[in-house]
Parts: structure tokens; C-alpha cells; sequence
């Protein structure tokens, strides 16, 4: 092979993308969730100890490139790399040269030239992660882009669910909002699909994804049967005048909102925030001891934690017959 | 109404391809002599007369191909493409005529633009070219342009091609008005406000990778709209790629009521459906968008039984940097003139899906008769436009081998079947591999 195909390799249509990416759900196995999940847990014990780092990717770069707001995820992906002692650079789209017009290929290439293990990356437009993983040598993890996936959110979710439950096959799941914009929506049907989750779509018809193999319903009454009530982010943007999605947010609130009557007493309610109280999610419901909303956050931290490790090492050593077993 | 720099006419013999020319009715292996540019005999055995002589043992002789659809992206980003190299690119498919389309930088809607484009194909046209003007000024669907005085001045026939005419009684207008030039509209079908905002077809695909769809209504009741307006003013239209097979129904029902309608396909829209977008290849972005398989299924039908009469690449060059982003930042568009034959053989005439004559057909005659422009032949008398194709050989589509300024190919790295030797356009040679 010549330098020249080389230099032509990132026109090419990308082939299967290699393990060491976390693309998207899709790219995962169900032994690769199960893994995951147990070195979580593994992770998680570990942060039961007075001091919290662990020295396991010592020496490690982490970059964490953030083109869109984010609290939740660029945070806990930055904690993540420092407990696991790794050096991490975090790059937001504001005050950087993107604000010059610097096209991600070229943000990508020059952080590249740091010599990253790992590039993190959110970014509003689907396919980014992608690019960057053809134009750098970093393992990359995508942390949201556009409407299309968001990996870690379907896994700290799938996580936080074990957790309470103490199994996720058989469980049965209520995703109620805007199904057509959200890439959590799409990373958790896919999730659930690989552990055998039963998963119910609700919302208005028009956000509701045409196409999409799943079950669907407009109808708010259905949630009452699930085990958990996923509720997503009614984004305001979405609510721009014209576009005509639902007449507006209040006629929103008062067929979909999740409330207290909507629900079953005890029943459990999850939200990947932020989250728009009084409009998706009643404010009774979200500060119940039924919302997971913390535990979900501090999920996070764990299998981010869990995933960079899994990226870097190519699956946890010692650890896998333990974890297989516990998730199981 | 076409343009190519002035050549010597060629003196050639070809000897022993299998001549095909499902037009004239010739599937045969003999020779042709060409002088001067023009086919002067066709029979056994013929006299060199000194002419070169080319070898076609094992090699098809055709009609040259014509594209009804490409882009040249002259003037105004000649980085993409120019005159010269978008016929150099042609002229390597076995394209022997093509029409350029006037979304440029300005917008060809003016005499003294196309007489610009007229004057440099003159020096730079390895093949021929044909220009369309716009229909409305700027193309903003706003005010119609000079039509008479663009005729005139060599437009071959109006598009506001990659916008549509939004509003129906500017489409009526246009209708009206170039009846007086005896050039036809070719209309680009989208209802906006459908597809705004629309990458990828709305589907299953678009569905699990989150993109907003684009969905084939959005182009079927724009094709509906026209089609109603064409046949109520009885002026015939042009309807550019295909790609629903909504818009193939309401086409075939057009015609049957007596609608004159002709429409095209595109190579991709022909071999591809929605799910290669799961890869995020920019490449495999266009508008309109790659659909269903029952969209691909209906356009193959419509391609074999002559409802659609051509083939059109709508070969759109894109400067690397441009392509080089998220997908779904990417423009819309992918080049074709170099692949347009080899794939649709490899992967339609080959299978046995569809004809080689019929292929050839769609190639040549119907783009052709859809422009009134003269049709490529193998006769004697004809000017020489013939392209020699070795069917057996395979070749690996690589970027560096494009003529085309621009690489934006979907079929980058694939192994195709079928390779232009040589392509003849008015009467010399062109191309030769």
C-alpha cells in the first residue's frame, strides 16, 4: 500500500468500526454490555474507599472535546479519567479555535498530534465521532452527536436499572416524549434489545419516529403497566414557532406529563436530564424516592470510568469472570 | 445548442467489435470505418485507407453515452470542476454529449453568463455541452428569466435545478412562457417544506440513526404538482432523478393520460438503497436521498419497460474539505460521470437485471430524444460519437485515475466491471484508456 492510499483511506466508506471505538449501542455485543456493566460495579466498590483514585491508566490522555453544552456527561467523563489517574485535557467549542471557524477535521487532527489514547466527543452533528475516529488514532467514545447516539447515557441507564432491580431481562421500560430528536432514545432501544428489555415508545404522534421498529403508542395510560417510566427532555428547541410538533408545551404537559396519577405507587422513573420540570416530568414525580435521577448521575461516573478502561485495555483483566457472574 | 472545442475529424478503422446498436437494430461483429469524423462505411473486411486501424476483437462498439445531468460547477468554483476537466471526465465514461446544469456562482440567467460558458467551451470541450439557463432569476422562483433572448443564445433547455419552483403559478408561467422557445423545463421535484431540515429518505434507517427525514411524498406531490400543470397547459417537462416510487406511479399514470413527460435516474438511485447510509459515508449523501428497496425496485422497473427513458448521473463535485465532515454537515451530492456506466453493468447487466441494449439504450437515444438533441448512432453518414467498451475487464475505482477535479465518489475502492477503451465524441477521439 502505497502513502497515497493512505492518504485516501478517509474517503473511503468506513468499514465496521474497530472495537476500540464506543460508537454507538450498535457496535456492542451483549458480552460486551455484560463486561461493561461488571467493570462498573468492579469500579464502583472501588470508590466505596476513602481515597478514590486508582492508578490504573496512569500516564494515560484523556480529551474531552465538547462542542455542545453538557453538565452531566463532560463532567463525569473528566472524574472518570482522574480516578482512573489518567491526564485529561477538556476542550469546550467556545473559546477555542472553533470559534475561528476551525473545521473538526482539523481540531481533531491537532489534538491528535498530542497523542491522545482516548478522544471524548460531543458534538450536535450526527456522524462527528465518526470523522474524528477516521482522522486520529485515538480510541473514541462518543458522547452524544446530533440525534443519533449516546452510548454511555444507554449504559449508565441499563446500570442504574440492575441496580434496582437486580436483573434487566424481562424488565419492561416506558421511553415518553420526544422519540424523534433524542439520540438517548435510540441508544436505549438498541440496549435494551441486546439484555432483553421490553420497551414501549410514548408520545405525541409526530414525535414519534417513523420507520422505527418498535412498539409505539400515543397513548400516556400505557406507562402504568412498566416497571420503570423513562421520561426524555421535552427540548425547547423543538418548540420553535412553525414547526408545529405538538400544538404547545402546556397542551404537552397535560396529555404526556408524567404526574403522580399517571403512575403506579413505588413505580420507578428515570430522566437523563436536564431535566423541564412542570413541562416532561411533574416536579412531585421528580424529587420522589421513586426517581433514580441521582442514582442515574452517579452511575455515570462508574461506567465511564468502566468504558474508558474497556477502550484502553481491550476488556478488564481479572475481573471478567466475577463481573459476568454478578450481572448474569 | 451544443458546444466542444474544434478538432480534426479522426480517421479510423475499427475492427471486429461486436457493434451494438439497439436503435438502428445492430448486434453484430463487423467493422467501421470512420473519415473525417464521420462513419463512412460499416461492413466486412474493410479498407484501411491508411486510416489507424483499432483492434475490437472482444470489445463492444456503442453509441457514445449522453448525460442529461451534471454539474461543472463553472463559473464560480472551478476548484471542484471546469469545462475542460468535467469533460475529460465525461469523455473518460464514454459520455460523448453532456448538459451542464446552471446552479453556478452566479446563476447561468443571463445571456452574457451563458455566453461566457458558450465561448469556453469552445476552447475547453473535450466532449459536447449542452447548458441550461435557469428558470427563474437567481433561481429564486421568484421572476422568470429571459427565456427568448437565453434560447438564443444557446440554452439548451431551463432548470432551477437543486431548488425547486415553489410556487405553482410560477411553475405555470414558466410552463407558458417557454413554450415560445421550444425548450423544455427540467424540474428539480421537492416540496420544502416537507423536506426541510431532511438528510436521509424517512425510514427505518433515518429512524435508528436520528435523522430528520426526507421523506418520498416530499417529492412525490411535487411531481403530482407538475404533472398537473404540464398536462393542463400541455407543455411536455422533464422530470430530473427519480428516486420514489410514488413519483414513478404518478409519472406512469402521466403518461398514460398523454402527459408528454420524460424523466431520468440516477446510477445510484438504481443501485443503492438507504441502508449504506448507516456506514456515515458523506459520500453516500445526495439529494434527492437513496430510498427504499421498493423505491430502487420501482425505478428499475420503470427503467426497463421505458417509462424512465434516461440514465443521468447528476454528477456533483465537491471539494474534498467539504466532504470531509459529519455527514450530516456534508452537501448533498456525489460525482458519477467516470462509474455511471461500469456500475450499472456490474451491477445491473451482469446479475441479469437489466439489458445491456436497454442500458445502452438509456444511455444514448433516451436522454437524447428527452432534449430533442440529435442521437448518438452507429450509421453511415453519422458523425462518429461511438464508445469501445471491454466488457471483461475489471478495474478498482481509486480517486487518483478521476479526470474530475473533485473525488467524491460513493464507489471509492470498489471493483467494477466494464472499461471505456476508447470514446469518440463528433468525430475524434476523446478519450482513450
Amino acid at each position: 500500500m502505497t502513502s497515497i492510499r493512505l492518504v485516501r483511506d478517509d474517503l473511503r466508506p468506513p468499514g465496521p468500526p474497530p472495537r476500540r471505538h464506543l460508537l454507538s449501542v450498535s457496535d456492542l455485543t451483549r458480552d460486551d454490555v455484560q463486561r461493561l456493566l461488571g467493570t462498573a460495579r468492579t469500579f464502583e466498590s472501588a470508590l466505596d474507599r476513602e481515597v478514590k483514585k486508582l492508578p490504573t491508566l496512569k500516564g494515560r490522555l484523556v480529551v474531552n472535546l465538547f462542542y455542545e453544552a453538557s453538565t452531566r456527561t463532560s463532567s463525569s467523563f473528566e472524574l472518570a479519567a482522574k480516578r482512573l489517574s489518567a491526564d485529561t485535557l477538556t476542550i469546550k467549542s467556545a473559546g477555542s479555535s472553533v470559534d475561528k471557524g476551525e473545521s473538526l477535521k482539523d481540531t481533531a487532527q491537532t489534538l491528535g498530534a498530542y497523542d491522545p489514547d482516548v478522544i471524548v466527543i460531543r458534538h450536535p452533528q450526527i456522524g462527528a465521532p465518526q470523522l474524528v475516529a477516521r482522522v486520529t488514532d485515538a480510541h473514541v467514545v462518543n458522547a452524544g452527536d446530533g440525534k443519533h447516539q449516546h452510548p454511555t447515557q444507554a449504559l449508565l441507564d441499563l446500570y442504574t436499572m440492575h441496580q434496582e432491580f437486580g436483573r434487566l431481562e424481562g424488565l419492561h421500560v416506558a421511553v415518553v416524549g420526544d422519540v424523534l430528536h433524542s439520540r438517548v432514545a435510540r441508544s436505549l432501544l438498541q440496549a435494551f434489545a441486546l439484555v432483553g428489555i421490553r420497551c414501549t415508545l410514548v408520545g405525541p404522534p409526530a414525535l414519534l419516529p417513523r420507520g422505527l421498529d418498535a412498539e409505539m403508542t400515543t397513548d400516556i395510560g400505557v406507562i402504568r403497566d412498566a416497571d420503570v417510566v423513562y421520561v426524555l427532555r421535552m427540548q425547547q428547541e423543538r418548540m420553535e414557532a412553525g414547526a408545529n410538533y405538538v400544538p404547545s408545551l402546556r397542551e404537552y404537559a397535560a396529555r404526556w406529563g408524567v404526574t403522580p396519577d399517571r403512575l403506579r405507587p413505588g413505580q420507578k422513573v428515570m430522566h437523563p436530564g436536564p431535566m423541564n420540570r412542570g413541562v416532561e416530568i411533574d416536579p412531585r414525580v421528580a424529587d420522589s424516592v421513586d426517581a433514580l435521577v441521582e442514582t442515574q448521575v452517579r452511575s455515570g461516573l462508574v461506567i465511564r470510568m468502566a468504558v474508558l478502561y474497556d477502550v484502553l485495555t481491550g476488556g478488564p483483566v481479572g475481573v471478567r469472570a466475577l463481573a459476568a457472574a454478578e450481572v448474569a | 445548442m451544443l458546444y466542444l472545442k474544434d478538432r480534426p475529424g479522426a480517421n479510423i478503422v475499427v475492427r471486429g467489435a461486436r457493434v451494438l446498436d439497439p436503435v438502428e437494430g445492430i448486434d453484430t461483429v463487423v467493422d467501421v470505418r470512420i473519415d473525417a469524423g464521420v462513419i463512412s462505411v460499416i461492413g466486412e473486411q474493410l479498407d484501411t485507407n491508411e486510416h489507424r486501424v483499432v483492434d475490437g476483437a472482444g470489445l463492444v462498439l456503442a453509441p457514445a453515452f449522453v448525460d442529461p445531468h451534471v454539474h461543472l460547477r463553472t463559473p464560480g468554483r472551478e476548484d471542484e470542476e471546469t469545462i475542460a476537466s468535467g469533460t475529460q471526465a465525461a469523455a473518460a465514461g464514454g459520455f460523448c454529449v453532456i448538459l451542464a446544469m446552471p446552479n453556478t456562482d452566479p446563476v447561468v440567467d443571463s445571456a452574457a453568463t451563458l455566453g461566457a460558458l458558450v465561448e469556453t467551451a469552445g476552447r475547453e470541450a473535450e466532449i459536447a455541452v449542452g447548458f441550461l439557463a435557469a428558470i427563474t432569476r437567481g433561481q429564486r422562483g421568484e421572476e422568470l428569466t429571459e427565456m427568448a433572448e437565453l434560447a438564443d443564445a444557446g440554452a439548451v433547455a431551463f432548470s432551477d435545478d437543486g431548488v425547486p419552483v415553489a410556487s405553482a403559478g410560477m411553475m405555470r408561467r414558466a410552463l407558458q412562457y417557454s413554450s415560445i422557445t421550444g425548450r423544455k423545463l427540467a424540474l428539480h421535484c421537492e416540496e420544502r417544506s416537507l423536506s426541510h431540515d431532511g438528510h436521509v429518505h424517512e425510514g427505518a434507517v433515518a429512524a435508528e440513526l436520528g435523522f430528520a427525514g426526507y421523506p418520498s411524498v416530499a417529492e412525490s406531490v411535487m411531481v403530482e404538482r407538475d404533472l398537473a400543470l404540464a398536462a393542463y397547459e400541455g407543455q411536455p417537462i422533464h422530470l430530473l432523478h427519480l428516486s420514489s416510487a410514488e413519483s414513478v406511479a404518478a409519472l406512469r399514470r402521466a403518461r398514460a393520460a398523454g402527459v408528454a413527460a420524460t424523466a431520468e435516474v440516477t446510477p445510484h438511485h438504481l443501485v443503492l438503497t438507504d441502508d449504506v447510509v448507516r456506514s456515515l459515508d458523506p459520500n453516500v449523501k445526495m439529494n434527492p436521498p437513496l430510498r427504499a428497496e421498493l423505491d430502487r425496485a420501482a425505478l428499475l422497473d420503470a427503467l426497463r419497460d421505458g417509462t424512465i427513458e434516461s440514465i443521468a448521473t447528476d454528477h456533483a463535485p465537491h471539494a474534498l474539505h467539504e466532504k470531509d465532515v459529519p455527514f450530516e454537515a456534508a452537501p448533498f451530492g456525489v460525482t458519477g460521470l467516470e462509474t455511471a456506466f461500469a456500475v450499472l453493468y456490474t451491477r445491473l447487466v451482469q446479475p441479469g437485471l437489466l439489458p445491456l441494449a436497454t442500458l445502452v439504450e438509456r444511455m444514448t437515444a433516451g436522454p437524447a430524444r428527452a432534449f430533442g438533441l440529435d442521437r448518438p448512432r452507429v450509421a453511415v453518414g453519422a458523425a462518429a460519437n461511438l464508445v469501445l467498451l471491454d466488457l471483461e475487464r475489471e478495474w478498482d475505482v481509486d480517486a487518483q485515475s478521476f479526470k474530475s477535479r473533485s473525488r467524491n465518489s460513493w464507489l471509492l475502492g470498489e471493483r467494477l466491471t466494464g472499461v471505456v477503451a476508447m470514446t469518440i465524441a463528433g468525430g475524434a477521439v476523446a478519450f482513450e484508456a
